[in-house]
């Protein structure tokens, strides 16, 4: 705890500093899935739900961003916040759904409704079907920031990125966040204090689907598309991934986790082809067998004994 | 109508688990500002009868009234909301919180800004004055910032106990608040029961027939989900019935504490 601003701070410097070393799409691209990421994590790490159809939200916040600025010529800010707001929506009935199941059946409800969503986007008349939302263009900031520089992209979306992980940190940290712990260490007896669990669970859940579509309709800003992986069900286990590889119910861990998937994806990809997935499942399964807490959490953990 | 004098009464409770008969026809009726032991052999459905009582399961058959009223629809956290609040047979504590969280966990609703998850954590703090008088009431205010987990198990009972006060419930259920505690825990846990129990109801199940014989004003005795007798201590131990019942397991416990 006592380090922990110290250490945000050296990060944030470290992020706007940057942009000037590495590639600033491949840092947009980690930004983004850290985002996911982290929005995931408030949801398995803070509130013990997993689900496996966080890509709906990813995927939808990313059409609806993507039609928002291609079809109605809104500004890059306004489609943002709307596919956030158009999954916090989905989340919404995606949790009304699910939230009372427990453990596996939770988890397979949302998978259920998340290949639902999938097809639908496959159906879908404004999707663009197998092709995507293509060539949607990045606009400006309130008309004075250039988005289409790269570099101009990257601290939007580091203030996006930045907004979202204060706004999952506060989350935890709220009366909210509070009544969650006090759901995930001992559910029946947040009960019999009067707690009806299922609606904070519920709010979570939107919570989090709101926050991976923040995350989802800013990776489509910074591609310039909205496609149908971004829906699909290899996303809602890429996501689970990253959160399980950094550390679940830690803070920084998504983020770490993501980092490593993202930058082995895009390192890999040309090498290896298709092989990535075999790396990724090998990466998963040594993370589940060696460290379960993920990389932040042993070395928390680490640090503790210490 | 429900006579006033009761604050709790259910009429021919039945649970069935697949065929298996838990609790049979109990009609039970508690008298406001009691404590009321519900007692009997293990399995007797002791623990089950908590939980229809509180809505963790659903009565096959039977009513529930409290306050006159029929909560027997109600939810769970409905039932403690209107002031009937359980503890549990196995101590029931937020392990990873401090011990002060824990009572503040229960004193929070009351601000009314549980949802709130954009405010600061620390608008809690306002709570914790109440939080640790609750804890000097259960001799744990020297405690209150260790983690809950550390605890000896006599003082999680009392952190459940303190935390369950903090309600304020008009009528608390304690599922064997002294199970597993050594001499010591054990008198200060009943003095601290008689203690709070000055303007509620306590319906509680106990093995320690000391316990039973010191603090209760009324006792259920249950044997194979049925009532077998009821009266205060003096009847219900000369009861034949209660003795063959508790033949061979609990008699000797039974005689030992008059
Ligand atoms: N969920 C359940 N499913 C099936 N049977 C159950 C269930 N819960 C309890 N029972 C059975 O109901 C009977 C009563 O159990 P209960 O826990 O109410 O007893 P108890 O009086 O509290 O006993 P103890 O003194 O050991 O705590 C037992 O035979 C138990 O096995
Ligand atoms: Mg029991």
């Amino acid at each position: 705890m006592k380090y922990a601003t110290p250490a945000y701070a050296v990060a944030f410097l470290l992020l706007l500093a940057a942009p000037f070393f590495v590639y600033p799409v491949l840092l947009m691209k980690v930004l983004c899935f850290a985002l996911f990421a982290c929005a995931f994590n408030l949801l398995l790490g803070y509130t013990g739900l997993l689900s496996f159809g966080h890509a709906a939200f990813f995927g939808a916040a990313a059409y609806v961003a993507g039609h928002a600025l291609k079809v109605w010529e809104l500004p890059a800010l306004a489609g943002i916040l709307l596919g956030a707001g158009a999954s916090a929506l989905l989340g919404w009935a995606f949790g009304s759904l699910a939230i009372r199941r427990q453990g596996i059946y939770f988890a397979m409800i949302t998978l259920a409704l998340a290949q639902m969503m999938y097809f639908f986007f496959l159906q879908a008349p404004f999707t663009g079907g197998e092709d995507g939302l293509q060539g949607v263009s990045r606009g400006s900031l309130f008309g004075l920031v250039d988005l289409e520089k790269d570099i101009n992209l990257y601290y939007f979306v580091l203030a996006i990125a930045v907004f979202g992980f204060w706004l999952i940190h506060r989350t935890i940290h709220s009366p909210f966040g509070q009544i969650l712990k006090a759901i995930r260490e001992n559910e029946p007896r947040a009960i019999s204090l009067g707690y009806d669990v299922a609606r904070y669970k519920l709010l979570a859940f939107v919570l989090s689907a709101g926050l991976a579509g923040l995350a989802g309709a800013t990776k489509m800003l910074v591609f310039q598309f909205a496609a149908l992986t971004d829906a699909h069900w290899h996303m809602s286990g890429e996501v689970v991934l990253m959160t399980i590889l950094g550390g679940m119910g830690t803070v920084f861990g998504p983020v770490v986790g993501s980092a490593v998937i993202v930058t082995l994806e895009t390192e890999l990809a040309d090498k290896v082809g298709s092989l990535v997935t075999v790396i990724m499942g090998a990466i998963f399964v040594i993370c589940v067998l060696l460290f379960r807490r993920g990389i932040v959490g042993e070395l928390l953990a680490l640090r503790k004994r210490t | 109508m429900a006579s006033p004098d009761y604050i709790l009464e259910t009429d021919g409770l039945v649970k069935e688990f697949k065929g298996f008969v838990a609790v049979n026809g109990v009609s039970l009726k508690v008298a406001r500002g009691h404590i009321h032991a519900l007692i009997g052999p293990n399995g007797a459905g002791k623990t089950t009868c908590f939980n229809l009582l509180t809505k963790f399961l659903e009565p096959t058959r039977g009513t529930i009234r409290f306050n006159g009223h029929d909560i027997t629809a109600d939810k769970p956290a409905q039932i403690a909301r209107r002031g009937v609040v359980r503890s549990f047979q196995i101590s029931a504590v937020f392990p990873h919180l401090t011990v002060l969280e824990n009572v503040r966990i229960a004193l929070q609703r009351q601000l009314g800004t549980s949802f709130h998850f954009w405010r600061s954590g620390r608008t809690l703090d306002v709570l914790n004055e109440r939080a640790r008088e609750l804890l000097a009431q259960v001799g744990l205010e020297a405690a209150a910032n260790a983690l809950t987990i550390e605890l000896p198990y006599g003082s999680k009972r009392a952190l459940e106990i303190a935390t369950t006060l903090a309600l304020e419930p008009e009528l608390m259920l304690l599922d064997e608040p002294t199970q597993g505690m050594g001499h010591e825990d054990v008198d200060r846990v009943m003095q601290l029961i008689k203690q709070v129990s000055a303007n509620r109801t306590i319906l509680m199940v106990e093995h320690n027939m000391k316990v039973v014989a010191g603090i209760s004003d009324r006792i259920t005795v249950l044997a194979r989900g049925a009532v077998l007798a009821e009266g205060d201590y003096e009847e219900v131990s000369a009861n034949p019935l209660v003795i063959e019942a508790y033949m061979g397991t609990e008699s000797a416990e039974l005689a030992g504490a008059h």
